[in-house]
C-alpha cells in the first residue's frame, strides 16, 4: 500500500475530460458512501459492545446505550474475573498461543528451508506429502475418533501437536527462502558450515519478515481456535477462552446471579448501575476475548499484506 | 576419489531427509492416520464398546442413508442447505474483486487505508466472537432491538437469530462481513502489480474511468479470480463446522444444517458415530473428485494446475 498504489489511483482518475465529469463525481460519491457504510458495519459492533460494557448496566440491559457511553464505570471488568474458570481459561488460551505459535513458527521455518534444498532425498515426494493435507482430510469425526485412540482427548498436547506442521506456512517460508540469493548459502557452505549452521546463522536472520507474518497468523489461529476444544475436551480445566465464551453466551444469566451474590456478601454493595446482568457479563467477556486481537491488530496489519503477497506468488 | 564424493553427496542427501523425518511422522499421525478412522463406517460401533469388539457390518450404514423416505428427506435437506449456502458463495465470488477494484479508485489515501484496515479486522476474530457480536446486536434484548423499540418502530423484539427462512442469506451475509476485506487483499496486490504502461496507453486513448476498469484492470485480475474460483468449487462441500455450529438453534436447525454440521450433530449429539463417519467418507471422496476435476479443467483452460 505504498506510493506506487497512490500513484496508480491518481493516474486512473485523471483520464478524463470535462464532459463526463458529472458521472465521475457521482461514481466517486457512490464509492465513498458504500465504503464508509461497510467500514462502519465492520467496526460498529466492536464499538457498541465496548461502550456498553463501561456504561451503567441497567441502561445497557434495556438497550439504551447505542451511540455513546453513559455513567461510565469499570466494575464489570473487575467482576467477570470472579467467574470461576475465567482465569484458568485465559491461562490455557495464552499458553497454547505462546507454545503453539513458537513451535509452529520454528517448524515452518525449518521445513520451508529444508524443502528448498534440492539435493534432499525424496524432496518432491515429501513436499507433496505435506502440501496435499491442505486439500484433503478424513473429516472431523474420524479425526476425533483417532485422536481419542491416541489418548489425546482431554490433553493439552491436543492443542499443540496437530498444529506444528502447517503446510500453508511452509509454502510461505519456502517461497521466501527461494527468493533470497543462493550465494549466501553457498558461501556459508564453502566456509564449512553444516546444514544446521546455515539454517540458524544464515536463513533465520534473513527470514525475519516472513517469520513475523507466520507468527501472527499462527498466533491468531491458536487464540481463535474453538473446534478442537469442542471435539476433544470435556475437562473444564482445559477449556479455552473461546470455548467458555461460547458457553457464557448460553448461560450468562446464571453467571450474573452468581457474581451478584458474591458481591452482596462483600462490603461494596452493587448499585443498579454496576449490578451484573446477563448482558453485561456476556459483553464484558466478549471484549476480554477479543481485546488481544484488537490490541495487536494495528501492529501486525502491515505484515500480512506483505506476507500474503509473498504467498500469492505461488500459493 | 569420485566414488567417495558421490557417496558423500548421497549421505548428505539422506541426512537432510532424516532431519525432516520427525515432522513427516507428525504429519502422518495427525493428517494421514485419521483416514484409518474410516473403518468405523463399516462396523456397528457404539461407545464405550471398543472397535475390536464391534461387529463388521459391511456397507450397512451406507445403505441405511437411503433406506427409507424419512432418511432420504433428511439427507436431501442437508444437501440442499450445503448447495444453497455454497452456491450463494459461488454466485457472489466476484465481490472481493469488485471490492478491491473500487477501493483502488479511492483517491484519499488515508481514507482508503482506514477502510482497508477496518474491513480486514473481522477476518481475525473467531466465529464464536462473531456470534457473540451478532447476539449482542440482534438478540431479543440486543442493541438493534433496543434501538427499534426506542424509536417506536416495534412493540415486541424481532427474533433475528431464530429466523429460519432466511438463514442461508444471513449466513452468507456473516461470512461476507467476516471475509470480504481480507479476500480483497489478493486482488489489491494484483492491481498494484499492473504495468504502469497499460494505464498510460489507456489514458492516451482517452479512456474513461470505467473503461480503464473494464479494459485494463479487470482483465489483469481474471487469472487470480479463476484460480480462487476453482479452489472455491473444490471446497464446495466443505462449509466448515464452526460458523453453523455457533449460529444453530432449535428454530433454524432445519435450514442451517450443512454436511459438516450434520455429521457433527449425528455423532456428538446423537451418538451415531458409524453413520456419521460414512457420510464424512463420502464427502471427502466427492471433494477429492471435485479437486481433481477443477485441476484438470484449469490445466485445460490455462495450461496450469491450481494445486
Amino acid at each position: 500500500m505504498s506510493d506506487k498504489a497512490a500513484g496508480l489511483a491518481v493516474n486512473n482518475v485523471h483520464t478524463n475530460n470535462k464532459h463526463s465529469s458529472i458521472t465521475e463525481i457521482l461514481i466517486s460519491a457512490l464509492i465513498y458512501t458504500l465504503y464508509t457504510l461497510f467500514a462502519l458495519l465492520c467496526i460498529f459492533p466492536f464499538y457498541s459492545i465496548i461502550i456498553n460494557t463501561i456504561s451503567a448496566n441497567d441502561l445497557s440491559a434495556r438497550g439504551e446505550i447505542v451511540f455513546y457511553p453513559q455513567q461510565i464505570h469499570f466494575q464489570n471488568y473487575l467482576d467477570v474475573f470472579k467467574i470461576p474458570g475465567l482465569w484458568n481459561a485465559a491461562v490455557v488460551s495464552l499458553g497454547r498461543t505462546l507454545i503453539g505459535t513458537s513451535l509452529t513458527v520454528g517448524a515452518s521455518a525449518f521445513l520451508g528451508f529444508m524443502f528448498s534444498q534440492e539435493d534432499m532425498w525424496g524432496r518432491k515426494f515429501w513436499y507433496r506429502f505435506t502440501i496435499i493435507t491442505m486439500f484433503f482430510n478424513a473429516g472431523i469425526i474420524p479425526w476425533y475418533l483417532t485422536m481419542r485412540s491416541l489418548h489425546l482427548t482431554n490433553h493439552f498436547l491436543a492443542y499443540i501437536l496437530p498444529t506444528i506442521v502447517a503446510p500453508f506456512f511452509i509454502i510461505l517460508v519456502k517461497t521466501f527462502v527461494e527468493s533470497t540469493p543462493k550465494e549466501l548459502q553457498q558461501a556459508a557452505s564453502i566456509d564449512g558450515a553444516g546444514i544446521m549452521t546455515i539454517f540458524f546463522k544464515v536463513i533465520l536472520p534473513i527470514s525475519k519478515p516472513i517469520l513475523a507474518t507466520v507468527a501472527i497468523f499462527a498466533a491468531v489461529d491458536q487464540w481463535n481456535s474453538f473446534q478442537d476444544t469442542l471435539l476433544l475436551v470435556t475437562d473444564s480445566k482445559l477449556y479455552s477462552l473461546q470455548f467458555i465464551l461460547y458457553n457464557y453466551i448460553n448461560q450468562a444469566s446464571s453467571l450474573s446471579t452468581m457474581v451478584n451474590l458474591q458481591n452482596a456478601g462483600s462490603t461494596a454493595m452493587a448499585t443498579l448501575a454496576t449490578k451484573q446482568t446477563t448482558t453485561s457479563i456476556r459483553m464484558t467477556v466478549t471484549i476480554i476475548v477479543v481485546a488481544p486481537i484488537l490490541l495487536v491488530y494495528p501492529l501486525f496489519q502491515r505484515f500480512f499484506v506483505k506476507g500474503i503477497m509473498i504467498g500469492a506468488v505461488k500459493g | 576419489m569420485v566414488r567417495t564424493k558421490e557417496y558423500r553427496m548421497k549421505s548428505e542427501s539422506i541426512k537432510k531427509f532424516l532431519y525432516i523425518l520427525p515432522f513427516m511422522c507428525l504429519l502422518a499421525i495427525f493428517a494421514y492416520y485419521p483416514l484409518y478412522g474410516w473403518v468405523y463406517a463399516f462396523f456397528d460401533y457404539t461407545p464405550p464398546t471398543p472397535l475390536s469388539q464391534s461387529t463388521f457390518v459391511g456397507f450397512k450404514w451406507f445403505r441405511s442413508l437411503v433406506e427409507n423416505q424419512v432418511k432420504i428427506d433428511q439427507l436431501l435437506q442437508v444437501i440442499k442447505n450445503t448447495f444453497g449456502m455454497s452456491g450463494l458463495g459461488l454466485l457472489f465470488s466476484w465481490l472481493p474483486m469488485i471490492f478491491a477494484i473500487f477501493l483502488n479508485e479511492i483517491k484519499a489515501l488515508r481514507f482508503r487505508k482506514f477502510v482497508q484496515t477496518v474491513t480486514t479486522l473481522p477476518n481475525f476474530i473467531s466465529w464464536v466472537l462473531v456470534y457473540s457480536l451478532a447476539f449482542s446486536m440482534l438478540s431479543s434484548e440486543g442493541i438493534i432491538n433496543g434501538l427499534l423499540n426506542q424509536l417506536g418502530f416495534t412493540d415486541s423484539p424481532i427474533l433475528f437469530l431464530q429466523d429460519s427462512e432466511h438463514v442461508w442469506i444471513t449466513m452468507w451475509g456473516w461470512s461476507i462481513w467476516k471475509t470480504l476485506g481480507w479476500s480483497a487483499i489478493l486482488y489489491i496486490a494484483a492491481i498494484m502489480s499492473i504495468d504502469e504502461s497499460l494505464y498510460e496507453a489507456a489514458r492516451v486513448d482517452g479512456a474513461t474511468r470505467m473503461q480503464v476498469i473494464w479494459h485494463v484492470i479487470l482483465p489483469s485480475l481474471m487469472s487470480t479470480y479463476f484460480v480462487l474460483l476453482m479452489l472455491q468449487i473444490a471446497s464446495f462441500l466443505n462449509n466448515g463446522l464452526e460458523q453453523y455450529f455457533v449460529f444453530q438453534n432449535a428454530f433454524n436447525k432445519e435450514n442451517i444444517q450443512v454436511l459438516d454440521l450434520y455429521v457433527y450433530n449425528l455423532a456428538m449429539g446423537g451418538g451415531s458415530y458409524s453413520v456419521s463417519v460414512a457420510i464424512s467418507m463420502l464427502k471427502s471422496l466427492v471433494s477429492v473428485v471435485l479437486l481433481f476435476s477443477v485441476n484438470g479443467l484449469s490445466k485445460m483452460i490455462r495450461g496450469e494446475s491450481v494445486v
